[in-house]
C-alpha cells in the first residue's frame, strides 16, 4: 500500500461514494466560510445525484446556490470568485456538459497563476459526474479526462472509493490551484464502505495499490478500478498475480508507483473507458515506454472505449465500456507474449 | 408530410401574406407583458373573427390529442419497461403543436428532448419516435422527407445550427425557414444569445421558440433570470419578440404563422416565448415533490390546452362528442400500430457502436470493429 495515507482511526460510518462526497462538501463548507457551492440544481434539489443533498438547508442560499443554466458562466464566475479570494466549488451536472465551458477552461482556468506570476491563484474545484455503465442518454456518459488533463495549470482527480472520494475532495478543495474532480456515476451508489468521520485529506498525486501481484501491472482509475479488480481476481484463479494501481490523480500523476510496479512485473495493461485515440491511457503508456522500457517483457496494452461517441443504446452500451472479460484477455495476452 | 390527415396541409395555412399584413408586424410585440391570447381557458373567444379557419382549429386539436396520447401511453410503456426514460410534455401541447404546425416538411426543425410533440406534429413517425426513447439507433434514422434532427440533449447548442440552416436556405434562394426550440433554462446559455444576435445581424429566416414552462429541472424561472418577460430579450438583438399564451394553441399558431411568413418574406428572425407549464416531472424518472409544491402547480391544470380548445370546438359545433370519441379511437389505433412496428425493429448489433463515425471508417475503426467481433464472438 505504497502511498495511501491512512485516515486517523476515529469513528467511521458506512457510506456510499455519493454520501462520502456529500460529507466532504459539508465539512468544507463548515470549516471555511469562504467556501461556496453552486451549479445547476445543486441547491433545492441537492443535485441530480444528491451529492449536495441538504447542504442548502444547512448553509443557506448564499453559500449553496442554484445558478442559471450556463456552464461557461458557472466556470467563468467561479474563476472570478476564486481570483477575489473565495474558494468556489462548482458542479457541472455531467462531465459531458463541460464543453460549453471549455473556452473558460482553456483560455483562463489554468493560466491565471502563470500570467500573473503567482500574484493570483485560483483555488477552484469543478466537480462533475462522468462515465458510463448506467444507461444514460446521449452525452451523459462521456469521459473527457484527457481533454482536461491536457490543459496546463489544472489538476485532475478521479476517486474510486468512498473513503478516497472524501479525502481527495477535501484535499482538492484545500489545494491552491484549480482541480477537476470527476466522479464515476457508476460508483455513486454501487460501493459502500466504512468511511472515517470528520476531516481528513488524501494527498493529490499519490496512487493507491489496490491488489498486489508480481506478474502484471494494471493501471487504471475511477469507474474502471472495480472492473480491473474483477479481472485481477479471475487471473489469480489461474495463478497470475496482478497488481492493480488506482491512479486517483491524473495530474499530477504518481509515476513512481507505476514504474516501481512495472519494474517488478515487467508487464503493463492500462484500462480506461474513454475513447482510445489520444486518451489518458496513451499518456500512461508513453511514460512507461519512456522510463521503463528495459523492464518490459511484453508490449503495453490499452483496454479502452472505442473511437466512436459513447453509445446511449441500452442494448449494446456494454460493448463500448470495458468489462472484466476484456481486461482479463489483455492480461492473458501480455502473459503469453 | 406525414401529418394526421391529408387535408392537414400546414403549407397552405402559411400562404404568403400580403405586404400590408406584414407592415405592422409584430402585432403582438411585447409592448405588454400579458401573453397574446385568442381563447380564454373556458374556451370562449372574445374576438371570433381573429380565429383561424374551423378546419385548421380541428386539425390543431387532432395534433394535440395525438401527442397527448403518445405522452400518456409513454408513461405506461415506461412503467412496464417498454420505453426508456423520456421527458414528458403534458400541458405543453398547445405550445408544441401551435408552433410546429406552422411549418411545412421543407422547413427545418431543431427539437430539444422535450419536443417529442413538435416533432410528431411535423411528421416524425411515431414508431421512430418510440425507437428513439427506447434508446435504439432506429430512432436516429430521420425520414428523408423531413428536415428534423434527432432530439438535442446538450442544451442550447443547436441554436446556432438553426441559424446556419436558415441562412443556408436563404442563400440557396428557397423560402424555407428553420425553427429551433429551447426552454426557459436553456435561454440562459451563451449559445442562445449568440444565435439570436447572429440571426438578427444576418437576417436569417429563423424562428426561435422559447417554451417557458416554469422550470429547468428543479430551478424555477425566477431563479434562472431576473427577467420576467423573456420575449423582450429579442429587443436586445433588434428582432421581434412575441409573448404568447402557450396553452392557447390558436394564439400560438397564429403568431407562429406570422413569424414564419415574415421569415419567408425575407424579414428575418423572430423570438416567440410560449408561456406554458410543465405539468408532470422533468423526466418520467424525476421526483418533482423535491423542489415544487402543489401551490406552484395550482391553476395550471385548469389552463389545459386541450380542454380549452375542446370546449370551444364543441360550442361551435366543429366537434361533437361522437366525432371526438371517434378521433380518440383512431389515434389509439394509429399508436398501437406504430408500437407494433417499433417492436419489429431489431436490437442493434454490438459492432454498430462504431458505425457512422466517419463516411469511411479509419484504419483504427476497422481494427476496433474486428476487435469487437472477436470480443463478442468468443
Ligand atoms: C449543456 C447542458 N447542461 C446541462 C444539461 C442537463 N439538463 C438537462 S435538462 C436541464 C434543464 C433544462 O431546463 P429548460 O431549458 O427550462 O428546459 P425544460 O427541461 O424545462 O424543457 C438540465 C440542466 C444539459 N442537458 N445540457
Amino acid at each position: 500500500m505504497t502511498a495511501t495515507q491512512t485516515p486517523p482511526a476515529t469513528s467511521s460510518t458506512t457510506r456510499t461514494m455519493v454520501a462520502a462526497i456529500n460529507d466532504a462538501l459539508a465539512i468544507a463548507l463548515e470549516r471555511d466560510p469562504t467556501t461556496y457551492l453552486f451549479g445547476e440544481d445543486v441547491g433545492v434539489m441537492g443535485g441530480v445525484f444528491r451529492a449536495s443533498d441538504g447542504l442548502q438547508a444547512r448553509f443557506g442560499t448564499d453559500r449553496v446556490f442554484d445558478t442559471p443554466l450556463a456552464e461557461a458562466s458557472i466556470v467563468g464566475m467561479g474563476i472570478g470568485m476564486g481570483l477575489a479570494g473565495l474558494r468556489p466549488i462548482a458542479e457541472i451536472q455531467f462531465a459531458g456538459f463541460m464543453y460549453p465551458a471549455l473556452d473558460q477552461i482553456l483560455s483562463h482556468l489554468g493560466r491565471y497563476r502563470h500570467r500573473t506570476r503567482s500574484r493570483y491563484s485560483l483555488p477552484m474545484v469543478i466537480r462533475a459526474p462522468y462515465g458510463g455503465g448506467v444507461h444514460t442518454p446521449e452525452q451523459h456518459a462521456d469521459s473527457p479526462e484527457a481533454i482536461l488533463a491536457h490543459v496546463p495549470g489544472v489538476k485532475v482527480v478521479i476517486p474510486s472509493t468512498p473513503t478516497d472520494a472524501k479525502g481527495l475532495l477535501l484535499a482538492a478543495i484545500e489545494d491552491p490551484d484549480p482541480v477537476f474532480f470527476l466522479e464515476a456515476i457508476k460508483l455513486y451508489r454501487s460501493t459502500k464502505e466504512s468511511v472515517p468521520d470528520g476531516h481528513y485529506t488524501i494527498p493529490l498525486g499519490k496512487a493507491r495499490v489496490v491488489t498486489e501481484g508480481d506478474d502484471v501491472t494494471v493501471i487504471t482509475y475511477g469507474g474502471m478500478v472495480e472492473v480491473s479488480v474483477k479481472a485481477a481476481e479471475a487471473a489469480r484463479a489461474h495463478g497470475i498475480g496482478v497488481e492493480v494501481i488506482d491512479l486517483r490523480t491524473l495530474v499530477p500523476m504518481d509515476l513512481e508507483t507505476v514504474l516501481n510496479s512495472v519494474a517488478k512485473t515487467g508487464r503493463a495493461v492500462v484500462v480506461t473507458e474513454a475513447p482510445r485515440t489520444g486518451g489518458f491511457h496513451s499518456e500512461i503508456s508513453a511514460n512507461i515506454a519512456e522510463h521503463a522500457i528495459d523492464s518490459l517483457r511484453a508490449p503495453i496494452l490499452r483496454v479502452t472505449g472505442y473511437d466512436a461517441p459513447y453509445p446511449p443504446f441500452t442494448a449494446i452500451e456494454d460493448v463500448y465500456r470495458p468489462n472484466a472479460l476484456r481486461v482479463a484477455r489483455a492480461i492473458r495476452t501480455v502473459m503469453g507474449y | 408530410m406525414t401529418n394526421l390527415s391529408p387535408s392537414d396541409t400546414a403549407a397552405s395555412d402559411t400562404a404568403a401574406p400580403t405586404p400590408d399584413a406584414l407592415a405592422d408586424f409584430p402585432r403582438h410585440a411585447p409592448a405588454t407583458d400579458i401573453p397574446f391570447q385568442l381563447l380564454a381557458p373556458d374556451g370562449t373567444a372574445p374576438n371570433p373573427d381573429a380565429l383561424p379557419d374551423p378546419q385548421i382549429r380541428l386539425s390543431l386539436y387532432r395534433h394535440m390529442r395525438r401527442i397527448r396520447h403518445f405522452d400518456e401511453r409513454g408513461w405506461v410503456l415506461y412503467r412496464t419497461g417498454r420505453l426508456g426514460v423520456f421527458p414528458p410534455f403534458k400541458g405543453m401541447e398547445g405550445s408544441q403543436v401551435g408552433t410546429a404546425a406552422a411549418l411545412t416538411s421543407d422547413d427545418w426543425l431543431f427539437p430539444t428532448y422535450r419536443d417529442t410533440g413538435a416533432a410528431l406534429t411535423l411528421g416524425l413517425p411515431i414508431a421512430r419516435t418510440l425507437a428513439y426513447w427506447r434508446t435504439s439507433p432506429h430512432g436516429w434514422h430521420m425520414p428523408e422527407n423531413l428536415k428534423v434532427l434527432p432530439f438535442y440533449i446538450p442544451i442550447a447548442t443547436q441554436y446556432p445550427h438553426a441559424v446556419g440552416a436558415a441562412l443556408a436556405e436563404q442563400r440557396k434562394g428557397t423560402k424555407n425557414v428553420a425553427m429551433a426550440y429551447i426552454g426557459d433554462g436553456g435561454s440562459s446559455e451563451g449559445d442562445f444569445h449568440e444565435a439570436l444576435n447572429f440571426a438578427g445581424a444576418l437576417n436569417a429566416p429563423c424562428i426561435f421558440i422559447l417554451q417557458n414552462n416554469g422550470w429547468a429541472i428543479s430551478v424555477p424561472t425566477r431563479t434562472q433570470t431576473r427577467a420576467v418577460n423573456l420575449a423582450r430579450r429579442a429587443d436586445g438583438y433588434g428582432i421581434p419578440g412575441v409573448r404568447v399564451d402557450g396553452n392557447d394553441v390558436l394564439a400560438t399558431y397564429q403568431v407562429t404563422v406570422e413569424a414564419v411568413a415574415r421569415a419567408r418574406a425575407g424579414q428575418g428572425p423572430t423570438l416567440i416565448e410560449t408561456v406554458t407549464y410543465r405539468i408532470a416531472a422533468h423526466t418520467v424518472a424525476d421526483d418533482p415533490t423535491r423542489y415544487r409544491t402543489d401551490a406552484d402547480t395550482a391553476g395550471w391544470a385548469e389552463k389545459d390546452p386541450i380542454t380549452r380548445l375542446r370546449l370551444h370546438l364543441l360550442a361551435e359545433g366543429i366537434l361533437t362528442e361522437e366525432s371526438d370519441a371517434a378521433l380518440l379511437k383512431e389515434i389509439a389505433e394509429e399508436f398501437e400500430a406504430a408500437l407494433n412496428e417499433a417492436d419489429t425493429y431489431p436490437e442493434p448489433e454490438p459492432a454498430e457502436i462504431l458505425d457512422h463515425v466517419f463516411a469511411e471508417p479509419t484504419p483504427q475503426l476497422v481494427a476496433q470493429r474486428a476487435e469487437i467481433l472477436r470480443e463478442v464472438g468468443e
